[in-house]
């Protein structure tokens, strides 16, 4: 299934961010998102995820599709690292968490409750989630913020993999996670005040 | 030519600062005419006395109380449909207008029922709806403060507005159902086509009442012109990136 | 689906889930009545059915603010709105998790208050029958002013104020009920309408508030 963006104009608090952003995300590959601070690419993500509906543009390949995992980890303090696995894996239909443990090296924590684990810890709790979810494609703001080395590794490993499945991956991120990657530059489709056409707030100039 | 056109914020400022003027005028007039006519040219009433007079008052602000949140909910689902930004800022700008004229029918309805009653408030179904009609408003208002997004703020607004006049509804028929109470009758019901008012009271409160009506339209007007050019400003401060 | 209510019913029941808040609430605002009103036993007899009735209505609204604003803060919330789930069926499944830690216990503590505000004999049954009845629309209608109040910081003040115009009808169709039972009337008419207003509000506020949540989360 190939994730296709065209023409895509984003808003975010009612001010366009991005415009006529267009790219294909096909089966096996990866997308690096880079740009600076504020150029939107969090909402970008977030409209993906099917979380804000862009302001003009079309979306096709994302229905079901699409894992998202953003700044939050979406983990309850007081349910253990298997508790939390599981839930998310009922809720999108699958029973296996042992893959999920397994690629991040969760065996050890399993019982613990979310709560006490260090940053780190939660976030690869967090991305195990992905592996969960068995949807193909993963939209992804910032995954390693808080991992160590190790841990990079290990998600830099959870990504050829799924890759190697057929599936497709969307990252925000600045580190270099030595994948086979293009890397999408948003700079050149901020908005500027001559492009911010098409803005909520636009009836009122 | 269509309505839709003064659904543009630009087209409709053009058009209300032209029709303002003929409506202020208008309205003052009538809501004058209607109140002087009512307190110094009708004959005290056989049992009420002269207290019936406060009627000029008590109906009108009833009726555009009830009316305001009716052209809210209006107002409200033409911008869920049609997403006119001009809708969900005149729905915002009727909450007040909605609210100050429930306060009126109330409190005027508090001082009728001292004499005739002998009590300043019961809880009698159609006070009691007044009050909880207030708290509608109340919470209306609040919501549309408590939210800086403009747009969020007109969606989530405008969805309370539908399900709060659901239960609004709800609420008439539930407090009829509790107590059956001391207010009399309509005094002008529109689907009978009857009155239980005699003429001489009648012809100044429906003035009154046409006058609170363009009273109440052109309080709206200019509100959602101030709304508007709220919008306007931090519109153009954002593009010039000066902040909010 | 089940799913997600066994999560939510663990969470409620473990440390810091606030399982047990609601009833002691409850508890504690009907003693605080007779040190208010006095300790006369049939002026206690006749406002017991209206006391319960409003206790119950208010410890269920002081523990509304958990049901999302907790799952917003960790990020919950946007993951439910991707996954496959109906995010109707996820709000009608955390009020149903909702009723059966808050609403539940009431309906069971509150003949026991019952005793202490001298509710007369007949009025036991007509008490626990209506918050039976009337309870689950209160959690579905306040799933709604959380939804509505989700993106809003330290919104739960302005919640309240937008939930309880919205608790109106239950409360007089179901203190109502209560009301007549315990002065020996029959009170099947407004339980009848109690429960009108109940299925109704299960049937349709989940999509109000499916609505309202996705408008928030942008």
């Amino acid at each position: 299934m190939t994730l296709r963006i065209d023409n895509l104009t984003l808003a975010r608090g009612g001010i366009p961010v991005l415009t006529g952003l267009s790219f294909d995300l096909g089966r096996g590959a990866a997308l690096i998102l880079r740009g600076p601070n504020g150029a939107g690419k969090t909402t970008l993500l977030r409209t993906l995820a099917g979380l804000q509906p862009a302001l003009s543009g079309h979306i096709t390949g994302g229905e079901d599709q699409i894992a998202f995992a953003g700044h939050a980890d979406g983990l309850k303090a007081m349910l253990s690292v298997t508790e939390n696995l599981n839930f998310w894996a009922s809720v999108f239909g699958r029973d296996s968490i042992d893959a999920a443990l397994e690629a991040y090296d969760l065996h050890a924590l399993a019982d613990r409750l979310a709560g006490t684990l260090s940053a780190g810890q939660k976030r690869r709790l967090g991305l195990a989630r992905l592996l969960v979810t068995g949807r193909p494609i993963w939209v992804l703001d910032e995954p390693t913020v808080s991992l160590d080395t190790a841990a990079v590794q290990m998600f830099a490993d959870a990504v050829h993999a799924h890759l190697g499945q057929g599936g497709s991956a969307l990252i925000a991120t600045h580190i270099d996670l030595g994948l086979q990657a293009d890397v999408l530059d948003i700079t050149p489709y901020r908005a500027t005040a001559t492009t911010r056409a098409g803005a909520s707030d636009e009836a009122f100039l | 030519m269509s309505i839709w056109q003064y659904a543009n914020p630009v087209k409709f400022l053009a058009l209300s600062s032209r029709v303002q003027p003929y409506l202020w005028a208008a309205a003052v007039i009538c809501v004058t005419t209607g109140l002087l006519w009512g307190f110094f040219g009708t004959p005290d009433d056989a049992r009420q006395g002269s207290t019936v007079k406060i009627i000029y008052l008590h109906v009108p602000a009833a009726l555009m109380a009830i009316n305001a949140w009716f052209m809210m909910l209006i107002a409200s689902l033409i911008w869920l449909v049609r997403r006119h930004h001009v809708s969900a800022l005149a729905a915002k700008a009727a909450a007040p207008v909605g609210i100050v004229m429930t306060l009126i029918a109330l409190v005027t309805g508090a001082i009728w029922g001292q004499p005739m009653w002998g009590t300043w408030w019961a809880w009698d179904p159609r006070l009691t709806s007044f009050l909880i009609l207030f708290l509608f408003y109340l919470g209306y208002i609040a919501l549309w403060e408590a939210i800086e997004d403009p747009d969020t703020a007109a969606d989530l607004t405008s969805v309370l507005c539908l399900v709060g006049s659901v239960f609004a509804i709800l609420s008439r028929y539930a407090v009829q159902f509790w107590n059956q109470g001391l207010h009399q009758g309509t005094s002008v019901p529109v689907a009978t086509g009857g009155r239980t008012v005699a003429d001489v009271f009648f012809y100044p409160l429906l003035v009154s009442m046409v006058g609170f009506g363009l009273l109440f339209l052109a309080l709206v007007i200019y509100r959602t012109g101030t709304e508007i050019r709220l919008r306007r400003a931090a519109a153009m401060r954002a593009r010039t990136g000066r902040g909010a | 689906m089940i799913a997600l209510l066994i999560r939510d019913l663990r969470l409620a029941f473990r440390a810091g889930g606030g399982f047990g808040l609601g009833l002691a609430f409850f508890l504690i605002v009907t003693v605080l009545v007779p040190f208010s009103v006095g300790p006369q036993a049939d002026l206690l007899s006749s406002i017991a059915p209206g006391v319960l009735w409003l206790g119950a209505l208010l410890a269920c609204l002081l523990s509304l603010d958990r049901l999302l604003a907790l799952d917003y803060e960790d990020g919950t919330l946007d993951l439910l709105v991707t996954a496959p789930l109906p995010l109707e069926a996820a709000l009608s499944i955390k009020a149903l998790a909702h009723w059966l830690t808050t609403g539940l216990p009431l309906v069971i503590a509150a003949p026991v208050l019952g005793v202490l505000l001298n509710l007369p004999a007949n009025g036991f049954g007509w008490v626990v029958v209506s918050l039976a009845l009337g309870t689950p629309a209160l959690s579905v209608i306040g799933t709604f002013g959380a939804a509505l109040t989700v993106g809003i910081k330290r919104g739960g003040l302005l919640m309240s104020l937008l939930v309880l115009p919205l608790y109106v009808p239950t409360l007089i169709f179901g203190a109502e009920a209560a009301r007549r039972g315990a002065a020996g009337l029959d009170g099947t008419t407004p339980l009848l309408m109690l429960a009108g207003i109940t299925f109704g509000t299960i049937a349709l506020m989940p999509f109000a508030s499916a609505a309202v949540l996705r408008m928030g989360l942008r």
